[in-house]
């Protein structure tokens, strides 16, 4: 159902005359999704596919991993500037536009560098092999005899020298990515490992910036999408006499339970949203939130996924002298970017163009084609940097309620989330619940370690239903990522260890990934567990830690995290007297057991008489190979940090069985200015090693070292997180 | 009824027309005016991206009606400095790299300076209190601190 008061004519005059038009590189107004003519090559082979030479002697780095706060963008300048020599400032990057880029995957699991980074690096390295031997011809030079400097080839003999846009400028280079290419001697880097500034931050400082809230289209109408009572509530009836009288109002826009209103102006669509009288049927299908992990616990598994099984784990827990055992859960997370999302769509002759913060355009493309019941080359999406994105948010969502509303009204839509909107509709962080048991032997050593975390079954994709496909009863691809096993695995050497990962059938809300999705969960499981072990046999937590490795790597960062924290042996709870007591506690983490090490001490302050922590410092070493720029890494780092100190302290999504009603700051609190901890980091920088990511490895360590600082401090384990006031002084109360 | 108002932004008399005088002052910015250093956080007076200064002061745009802005002097991020004349805590932020995505920057400025104008050498404390109420979501409070301290320094 369209209700439109108005025919197109009419709000097409109408509207224009409040648009204020801002230009952006790579988004002209009318982007079709379709190009007349030849179309830019998008092959992951091909040189031209991720590059290209201007005539003006400027370059073009075009990438489908974007930039989420993150500092890729500086990252891939630096990255392709080294490997052609090309001044920083003359290289212009492209992201996520799945008209120009290639699809490198979605922009998630910190391996925009280590994948996405390194097929620029490749490329770059083919192109500038092709340049040579073009200059070789030019100036009748032996290849062996030439350099490149400053964007151009020069002779080594006699210093004459050839621009690279002399050479190939505007034209392709019609040539396959060289796996083989050789990549420069890291030893000769001038701008790779250098903490060189983000490209960015100066225009966003000036207030210059254009975010894609700020992306406008020459009489683009505003949406607002009603969100039903309850999350499965059908929709009645709509009532929207009063929205109508609302100057600017233009259209209310139903498909089942997809329920949006459209005005000339943003307030007048905010104003025409809150006047709509909808009535929704009652629903109250989730589960009781003061017992979901029994609901969990309950929830029918549907596979299994072993991810380790090393001897006979059961057998030996069986016949060992000692047991230990512990059930650890987190709690569900919003990721609550700071600018709800925010899409533009235009439709145009059966074509789609979405304007989007999304982590992963090339996806996005699939999910609204197949929503619109569209060819996927009818749909163009073009990324344009959001607010701070930690894994699939809103913004897709976002961006399928304005393709949808463009389609109906034939208009352009801006749809702008309320912050409501984001925090109840956004896809959440499954609740993880673990469970953990260890066998020792006489000599406190660890015969038998088994793992059982209660997740949600997904597979292997990088999506998350769209909401309003779900909402408006449109094809939809039900497939979802469900929840990542990966860090129940440990990378700690005992005779018999099996981890298993339950998946479930269902889980209350629909998932998605937030920053170290499962990993950050199941590492708080794992080095929280071992600290208990460590603990119970009497033993230094980082020699107990160092003692159960065999990877340098890892034994290094543990070392040296205790150098920079002057960690003094212990082997027990501190447990000293007075209200405010200090603590500190350690954890480790090898990412996926397989790339970025990280080793975090914690020092924390715990309130025995108000329950309060306070997370004073965190000290972290940090390996992920060679580093592209130091500051950046820090930058993420400190991130991390902050980030998941606020998830394990504060964060909880509330619902009751109807709907979230965590609904703002006010009912989903997060770390504030006065509560953040001091970060001391120690970066470990290996130039000849592979490049790995830092979006999300640090995070792993955070729950488990203040868990393990809070046992040290007052003696109790804390294993439900959030850390809560009410559950340290419940759990202060029982020792 | 549509009526108008007006006042100055940055020194800049600009005038708007709105039917509805509790609209909050961020809309006339951002869409009426072209502002795009303010941003659409939460509307709810919750995180401070929409910070800008009225008469001196500063207000959560978000849940400021535009009534109460008329003729009052608004100052905004992108009328403290620029890349030509840039303010000192601009140029502090820029030197501390104090952003990850930097949407929260503009809040973070606009209470910052509040701070700087009445306090010339605020300690760490002093920073974190006057930001207590600015949300960052991509953990950059450190940076932030560090850039407001500088900021103060090369401003005494
Ligand atoms: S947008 Fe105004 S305080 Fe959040
Ligand atoms: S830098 Fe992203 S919200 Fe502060």
């Amino acid at each position: 159902m369209l209700n439109q008061p108005m025919n197109r004519r009419n709000f097409l005059a109408m509207s224009g005359s409040l648009v204020v038009t801002f230009t952006l590189p790579g988004a002209a107004s009318s982007a079709p999704a379709r190009q007349a003519g030849p179309v830019k090559t998008v092959a992951l082979d091909e040189v031209d596919g991720f590059l290209a030479v201007n005539a003006d002697g400027t370059m073009t780095v075009y990438t489908g991993k974007v930039d989420l706060g993150t500092g890729i963008r500086t990252a891939f300048t630096q990255i392709a500037g080294e490997e052609l020599d090309m001044p920083l400032n003359r290289i212009r990057i492209v992201e996520g536009d799945t008209l120009l880029t290639p699809d490198q995957g979605a922009t998630i699991s910190s391996i925009s560098i280590s994948r996405g980074g390194m097929e620029i690096r490749q490329a770059a390295a083919t192109a500038r092999a092709a340049l040579i031997g073009e200059a070789s011809k030019v100036l009748g030079v032996a290849p062996e005899q030439l350099a490149t400097e400053d964007g151009s080839v020069m002779s080594r003999q006699d210093g004459r020298r050839v621009p690279y846009e002399k050479l190939i400028g505007d034209r392709n280079f019609s040539i396959k990515v060289n796996a083989k290419a050789p990549v420069k001697d890291p030893k000769s880097y001038k701008v790779v490992g250098k903490p060189v500034a983000r490209v960015d931050i100066p225009e966003k400082m000036w207030g210059e910036f254009s975010f894609v809230h700020d992306f406008r289209l020459p009489g683009m109408l505003h949406a607002r999408v009603i969100r039903p009572a309850a999350m499965g509530a059908q929709l009645l009836s709509v009532d929207d006499a009063a929205a109508r009288r609302i100057p600017g109002f233009v259209a209310t826009v139903r498909r089942n339970n997809f329920l949006a209103v459209v005005a000339r102006d943003e307030w007048a669509a905010i104003r025409a949203a809150r006047a709509v009288k909808a009535s929704w049927s009652p629903w109250e299908g989730l589960p009781e939130k003061e017992r979901l992990w029994d609901h969990v616990r309950a929830t029918p598994v549907v596979r299994r996924d072993v991810t380790l099984n090393t001897g006979a784990a059961e057998e030996a827990l069986k016949s060992a002298p000692r047991t230990l055992q512990a059930t650890f859960d987190f709690a569900i997370n919003t990721h609550g970017s700071l600018g709800p999302s925010c899409a533009v769509a235009e439709w145009k002759d059966g074509n789609l163009t979405c304007w989007t913060a999304s982590q992963q355009t090339h996806e996005l493309r699939k999910q609204v084609a197949e929503m619109l019941g569209i060819g996927r080359d009818n749909v163009r999406c073009i990324f344009i940097e959001g607010s701070g994105c930690y894994g699939r948010n809103g913004n897709e969502d976002a961006a399928a309620d304005a393709a949808l509303i463009a389609k109906e009204t034939g208009q352009p839509v801006r749809v702008q989330w309320s912050r409501e909107d984001e925090h109840v509709w956004e896809p959440k962080g499954p609740p993880t619940l673990l469970d953990y048991r260890a066998g020792l032997d006489q000599n406190g050593n660890v015969v038998s370690w088994l793992a059982d975390a209660y997740v949600p079954e997904g597979q292997k994709v990088s999506r998350t239903t769209l909401l309003a496909a779900d909402l408006a009863g449109l094809p939809k691809d039900p497939a979802h990522t469900g929840s990542i096993h990966q860090q129940l695995a440990i990378p700690y050497v005992f005779p018999n260890i099996r981890t298993v990962a339950h998946r479930l059938a269902e889980t209350p809300f629909r998932p998605s990934w937030i920053r170290t999705p499962g990993r950050m969960q199941n590492n708080f499981g794992t080095e929280a567990f071992l600290d208990e072990i460590a603990h119970a046999v009497g033993a230094d937590p980082i020699e107990f830690r160092i003692r159960h490795l065999k990877d340098k790597r890892g034994i290094e960062v543990l070392e040296r995290v205790a150098r920079l924290a002057d960690w003094q042996p212990r082997t027990g709870a501190q447990r000293r007297s007075g209200t405010v007591v200090a603590g500190r506690g350690t954890a480790y983490i090898k990412y996926e057991l397989v790339r970025t090490y990280v080793a975090a001490v914690a020092d924390v302050e715990v309130n025995r008489r108000t329950g309060e922590i306070r997370v004073v410092r965190f000290h972290i070493a940090h390996d992920c190979g060679q580093i592209i720029n130091p500051d950046g890494l820090k930058n993420q780092i400190e991130g991390n940090v902050i980030h998941t100190t606020s998830r394990t302290l504060l964060e909880e999504v509330q619902f009751n069985r109807s709907t979230i009603t965590s609904r703002d700051w006010a009912g989903y609190p997060i770390l504030r200015f006065p509560d953040i901890p001091e970060i001391a980091i120690d970066l470990i920088d290996r130039p000849t090693e592979r490049p790995w990511g830092a979006g999300e490895p640090t995070s792993g360590v955070v729950p488990p070292a203040i868990s393990n600082a809070v046992f040290d401090a007052v003696g109790v384990r804390l294993r439900s997180a959030p850390f809560t006031r009410e559950k340290v002084l419940a759990a202060l109360r029982r020792v | 009824m549509t009526q108008a108002l007006t006042f100055t932004v940055n020194g800049k008399t600009e005038r708007i027309e709105t039917d509805d005088p509790k609209m909050p002052l961020l809309y006339a910015l951002r869409n009426q005016l072209g502002f795009k250093s303010m941003h659409f956080g939460c509307g709810l007076a919750q995180c401070g991206a929409c910070t800008v200064h009225v008469s001196g002061k500063p207000v959560r745009s978000c849940s400021f009606p535009v009534a109460s802005a008329a003729g009052e002097e608004i100052l905004t991020l992108d009328g403290i400095g620029n890349a030509a004349k840039p303010h000192p805590l601009q140029l502090a932020f820029i030197e501390e790299q104090a952003a990850q995505c930097g949407y929260c920057a503009n809040g973070m400025i606009m209470q910052a300076k509040a701070l700087l104008d009445s306090n010339r050498s605020p300690s760490d404390r002093d920073i974190k209190r006057a930001l207590a109420n600015n949300l960052c979501r991509c953990g950059t409070h450190q940076r932030i601190v560090r850039a407001v301290k500088r900021a103060a320094k090369m401003m005494a």
